[in-house]
């Protein structure tokens, strides 16, 4: 006979059990396709997956599920959406991820955000042979990661398009005698900044340029005035910031404040958000960072004006074109292949050309091809530089006017 | 150089100090161990936020709005959430337990109201960022209005700590509540008033910081954590010592990043933290009861 | 053997029995989900072997936990898999030595808060070397390592630590811990070398943290310091362990249990208002369970014989 506190305890985890799993049944007629993802909604991660992951995906399901549903076959059939909270742990989203997969039984993932988010949950996409088109992950090794696990895209590609693409723009201005030799280089000592840092060393170095300030700066540094005071003492052309968003403000700022006008100014991860430009105002002018768009690409107008009408908020102008671009290859290889069987839809993935707001592209490299990769404010628009092949692509305006006082609109 | 790396280091102190004095009274009087600090302080960030970009008030305006609403605010969170936790346990250390699981679960609560609120997404506003040469070295106002505050904070809530017969009550607390008792001292009013006085202080941080920082719904741990290093580097319940715990990280952090290496200054900031911690184990102005 | 430890061994060996099968049931989603658990498990019952009996708070449980991750990630692709366990074991048994033995005059909240900051030194140290000597941030994990495996190294390394616990509890070492942790002073007048058995029982405890991260690790793919030293574990760990009891030897495991579930629960239901919902349902059980689970337990099985006269005493 069990006594009192031993069966009560026992029924309350058999209950709790019992609640845990019997709410994860699938309802898996399949009247409708299911997605799921697991991503950052809390903890540190949110920041960024809130700007350029979420309102992509709300964006992308409202469209489908408002023009009748993906087209299967011969069916339309509505996306029905499982969404969970890895909590910015990478623990919590490879486990979420064998939940979607395993409990809710969903027909196709979407990734989380972040690099190393990306990089923990690949593994498991493959074992399940989910294809995975992560597209707010920038990584040196994506094309061994391709290799490792074939279903995986690394669309926002490696942190040497960005540092080249820079640099080959550095390199003519110099040849053309309107900078120097001197760079001013910091960089936030994180995935994204080190290997953004890394690679431009080495292009830097390449192209013979001088680094004449190169410092890394902790994640979580709430003063960035004696990085910029330094800088500034230097007195270079080009000021260089691998920066996440918080100090992306921060070092913008401090510039404005200490008089520091380098004839390049340039800083990272935020500076394309809608945020850096409402927070600057018209001193945004002239600021360069990853990404751009093509202004004149009418796909890209429409977009930016959906995002706003279905999410309320401008999308960011470099990864989150990326992602939606990666939910517009999924949507169309699911249409060519007529099915929801993951491996048809991943050998459409890899063999396809599509059209997204990117373009006309395939994925043959397992990277989206000709990205914009250097973009800049320009009359209030942030617009791409380089590669200089691209359509849409502006020139480069040299050099970024001075900082104006008190320009900011709020 | 060197003033400059002077001047950035006592802004940046002034910043930390000021963002820690409210704990140090919650904790040091009220012997609440309040995880959900860092929350309340980016409450106060979010509506300094609302009120500049909705409203047009300004920070400095808001301040007047803000800290006394978190103040009856945190009055009615310590007497109606916290005071059964009081009530019930002996010890001290329990109710250090049991504050610290309370909390956790209101910084729960609180972030994710401001999470379903406001997202993830990071809020920026600027205001007084405006340059201000001293002494041939260029600062920010609204970083040394934060300074400025932090040190009017520190210095007033010491005054009126030591000077006044109030003052003398809650410290007569802080250092024994059951002797606090026997002189007849509303024990339990003055341990809401240090909580409530503590949460106005954090709240007040949070507008000033909100001038400057960048900030979203998930980065009240963040000032929570930094406030804890200061305050226990400091002396629990001293605020006059988190001021000086404050200036001395500020310090150390940007005479290392300007003479060093900017990627060492946050393991610079803790090396001084345990330093000073092995040194004095009751922090720098800490009473050597346990 | 005694009779004692006969009851707790047996009832340890059938439910070790029981656990060992269940990666051949489970599903790859309830696999992930017991290794998460039996994670944590091992994690706040090694936290509880030191801050149970002493009382002495810790946050560092994550610089073991992230020193066990890394030794894998340098050390994962060099040495054959058994010399990594040594390793990580060897590296998280020094750091826990020196910490140890620096942290022996402090008291109460200033080694909570002293062990918090050597974590984020050591994180703060690993990221400055990897950025300035290694050149890049993350590392990668590529061992051939199955969730199975992962799962039966977590039990095996959960058994020795129960085992290990319960042994501690019997001997003379976890006799003098208990008249630490009631008055360290008193201890110190019975002739107790009070720096030797907490130095002793901290570093026991840390080995077990930093096998657990060394296992963990293969999990992950890639690793870097806000991964492998995140301080939300060492947070978690203190909280589940608390609520659980850390008297008793099961203390923990009632709180990781229950508590594990339900932040999946809530995660995995209301991915939009989980912040709030575990907030409130955190605040309702510190409320109502003012001693943890084993307290819980203790108060039923007192109410079930009204006549003792400790059940009056407690209510």
């Amino acid at each position: 006979m069990l006594t009192s506190p031993l069966k009560s305890l026992r029924l309350l985890g058999a209950a709790t059990a019992l609640s845990a799993f019997s709410l994860a049944l699938p309802a898996h007629a399949q009247d409708a396709v299911t997605i799921g993802y697991a991503i950052s909604k809390t903890g540190v991660n949110a920041g960024g997956a809130g700007i350029t992951t979420i309102p992509n995906y709300k964006l992308w399901v409202h469209e489908v599920n408002q023009a009748g549903g993906l087209k299967v076959g011969a069916k339309r059939l509505p996306i029905k959406v499982v969404e969970y909270d890895d909590r910015s742990s990478s623990e919590d989203a490879v486990r979420a991820v064998e939940r979607l997969i395993t409990q809710d039984k969903v027909d196709f993932l979407l990734p989380p955000w972040s690099t190393a988010m990306n990089l923990a949950v690949a593994p498991t996409f493959h074992r399940y042979g989910y294809p995975l088109l992560a597209g707010s992950a920038v990584t040196e090794r994506a094309p061994e990661f391709a290799k490792r696990w074939p279903n995986s895209y690394w669309l926002l590609g490696t942190g040497s398009q960005y540092a080249e693409a820079l640099v080959d723009q550095l390199a003519g201005l110099r040849k053309a005698g309107k900078i120097g030799d001197a760079i001013a280089m910091v960089s936030i000592a994180d995935g994204f900044g080190i290997e953004l840092a890394t690679a431009a060393r080495a292009a830097f170095q390449k192209a013979g340029f001088k680094l004449a300030y190169a410092k890394t700066y902790p994640v979580g540094t709430q003063d960035l005035a004696p990085i910029v005071n330094e800088a500034k003492k230097l007195n270079p052309d080009v000021f260089i910031a691998f920066s996440y968003p918080p100090d992306t403000m921060a070092i913008t700022d401090q510039a404005r404040v200490l008089g520091f006008n380098p004839k390049v100014f340039y800083t990272g991860v935020g500076t394309a958000f809608p945020l850096y430009k409402n927070r600057f105002g018209a001193n945004v002018e002239g600021v360069a960072s990853l990404g751009g768009i093509d202004a004149s690409s009418p796909a890209v107008k429409a977009y930016i004006q959906r995002h706003k009408e279905v999410t309320g908020a401008e999308p960011d102008r470099w990864a989150s074109l990326v992602t939606y671009a990666g939910l517009q290859v999924l949507q169309q290889a699911i249409e060519k292949a007529g099915t929801l069987d993951r491996k048809a839809v991943s050998a459409k993935i890899a063999n396809e050309e599509f059209d997204t707001i990117l373009g006309r592209i395939n994925l043959k490299n397992h990277m989206v091809p000709n990205m914009l990769t250097l973009g800049q404010w320009q009359n209030g628009e942030f617009v791409g530089i380089e590669p200089a092949s691209h359509a849409g692509a502006a020139k480069l305006v040299f050099p970024k006017s001075a900082w104006q006082a008190g320009a900011a609109s709020r | 150089m060197f003033i400059d790396a002077l001047f950035s280091g006592i802004t940046l102190g002034g910043m930390y100090a000021l963002v820690a004095m409210g704990l140090t009274l919650q904790y040091g009087v009220s012997r609440i161990m309040n995880l959900a600090y860092g929350e309340f302080l980016v409450a106060a960030a979010f509506c300094a936020y609302l009120l500049m970009t909705g409203l047009h008030v300004t920070p400095l305006w808001g301040l007047l709005l803000i800290v006394p609403i978190a103040f009856a605010l945190n009055w009615l969170v310590y007497r109606f959430l916290l005071t059964p936790l009081v009530k019930r346990t002996r010890t001290r250390a329990a109710l250090e337990v049991d504050s610290i699981l309370a909390t956790f679960g209101l910084l729960f609560i609180v972030q994710g109201v401001m999470q379903v609120t406001f997202g993830g997404n990071y809020y920026s506003y600027s205001y007084l960022n405006e340059p201000v040469r001293i002494l041939d070295s260029v600062l920010a106002l609204n970083r040394l209005l934060a300074l400025g505050f932090a040190a009017v904070f520190g210095i007033g809530f010491y005054l009126a700590l030591t000077r006044t017969r109030l003052g003398t009550a809650i410290r007569a607390v802080a250092v024994d509540p059951v002797a606090a008792r026997l002189v007849a001292i509303d024990v339990r009013w003055a341990s809401a008033l240090a909580f409530a006085a503590g949460g106005a202080l954090a709240a007040g941080g949070g507008v000033l910081v909100s001038m400057f920082l960048t900030f979203n719904a998930n980065m009240g741990v963040i000032f929570t954590m930094k406030a804890l290093i200061v305050i226990i580097m400091g002396g629990v319940g001293n605020v006059l010592g988190a001021l000086v715990a404050g200036l001395l990280l500020g310090l150390a952090e940007s005479f290392i990043a300007t003479y060093v290496d900017p990627g060492l200054t946050i393991a610079v900031t803790y090396g001084v933290f345990l330093l000073v911690l092995l040194v004095r184990p009751t922090g720098l102005f800490g009473r050597a009861a346990r | 053997m005694n009779a004692p430890l006969r009851i707790p061994l047996i009832v340890g060996a059938a439910m070790l029995a029981v656990l060992a099968g269940v990666p051949l049931v489970a599903d790859g989603y309830g696999l992930s989900l017991a290794i998460n658990i039996l994670n944590y498990a091992v994690l706040a019952t090694a936290w509880a072997m030191f801050s149970g009996p002493t009382r002495y708070v810790s946050l560092a449980t994550v610089a073991f936990f992230g020193i066990g991750a890394y030794t894998v990630a340098v050390l994962g692709e060099a040495l054959p898999w058994p010399a990594v366990l040594a390793a990580a074991a060897l590296v998280g048994l020094v750091v826990a030595i020196v910490v140890g033995l620096s942290t022996l005059r402090l008291a109460g909240v200033y080694f909570v808060i002293f062990t918090f900051g050597l974590t984020e030194l050591i994180r703060q140290l690993v990221t400055w070397y990897e950025v300035n000597v290694s050149n890049s941030i993350g590392r990668y994990v590529f061992l051939d390592i199955s969730q199975e495996q992962i799962y039966w190294q977590l039990l095996a390394l959960g058994a020795v630590l129960f085992l290990a616990t319960l042994l501690l509890g019997r001997s003379r070492l976890g006799f003098a811990l208990r008249i630490i942790g009631a008055d360290e002073t008193v201890a110190r007048h019975c002739g107790i070398d009070t720096t030797r058995a907490k130095v002793l029982l901290f570093a026991l405890s840390a080995v077990f943290m930093t096998l657990s991260g060394a296992i963990m690790a293969p999990r992950w793919t890639y690793i870097d310091p806000a991964i492998a030293f995140n301080p939300v574990m060492s947070f978690q760990v203190l909280i589940m362990a608390l609520l659980g009891g850390v008297q008793r030897l099961y203390g923990p495991l009632l709180g990781v249990v229950p508590l594990a579930l339900l932040f999946e629960y809530l995660g995995a239901n209301f991915p939009n208002h989980y912040s709030i919902l575990l907030g409130a349902v955190f605040m309702i059980i510190v409320y109502l369970l003012p001693n943890g689970v084993v307290g819980l337990a203790r108060r039923l099985r007192k109410a079930d014989r009204p006549a003792s006269p400790a059940a009056k005493e407690a209510s």
